[in-house]
């Protein structure tokens, strides 16, 4: 999938959950989920249950414990994709 | 885990423990009582000569019984896991009608999710009369440490 694609789908759930406009406007790689974003741990739960969802993808408690930026969130979708291109 | 062992790992008494009962808990869902005793002192003041018992008492009876009894159930009974805490997260509830002092009610929830430490439930809150008295959805943080 293209980067530019899974970053706007990824922006799209985290809007949801988003406590801060500016941030959310500006997101990139290096956006935090939780410094900048302002998002509480249970909703950073419901970011990666949205993800499963969007992306028939599942995120085991090791890369949920990882996913605490953008960067990680792309990183991670992006090697779930591949394993399931593989099989 | 048992249902008496579920209560007494509560960590709340009174004035502010709200379930009195257990009728049946399991992995999927949790069922409890509890009657409001026409002593407790906030009738004192909701509202003046009108005693009614206020939506987050109601809120908070639903989140014992159905979040943090299901919780403590869930984790005690998880692979070599220890009662956890839950913290809660979030509340949506609508309330139908009132409930006055002296009037016992049934708390059913139902586990919509259990997925990396957070707790999802939907709650129903029924007189005796059977009439759905509130409902909503509740979800929490169930944690190793209280306050985490």
């Amino acid at each position: 999938m293209d980067r530019q694609l899974l970053l706007s789908k990824l922006k799209t759930i985290v809007a949801s959950y988003s406590h801060d406009k500016d941030a959310l406007e500006y997101l990139s790689e290096t956006t935090d989920f939780t410094k900048d974003l302002k998002i509480n741990s249970a909703n950073l739960v419901d970011v990666v249950l949205d993800v499963e969802e969007e992306f028939d993808i599942e995120i085991d408690n090791l890369s949920m414990e990882r996913m605490l930026n953008v960067s990680a969130a792309i990183e991670i979708i992006e090697s779930k994709l591949k394993e399931i291109d593989r099989k | 885990m048992n249902k008496e062992e579920i209560l007494s790992h509560l960590p709340y008494t009174k004035p502010f423990l709200f379930v009195d009962e257990l009728e049946h808990i399991d992995e999927n869902g949790v069922k409890g009582y509890y009657t409001f005793s026409k002593d407790l002192d906030f009738y004192k003041g909701h509202f003046k000569d009108h005693p009614v018992t206020p939506g987050v008492i109601l809120t908070e009876t639903m989140a014992q019984i159905g979040l943090v009894c299901l919780g403590i159930y869930l984790t005690a009974t998880a692979a070599a896991g220890v009662p956890g805490h839950v913290m809660l997260t979030s509340t949506a509830i609508d309330f139908m009608k009132p409930v006055f002092p002296g009037e016992k009610v049934t708390v059913t929830a139902e586990k919509v999710y259990f997925r990396f430490k957070k707790l999802n439930c939907t709650v129903q809150m029924t007189n005796e009369a059977g009439e759905v008295v509130c409902k909503g959805t509740i979800a929490g943080m169930v944690t190793n440490k209280m306050n985490a």
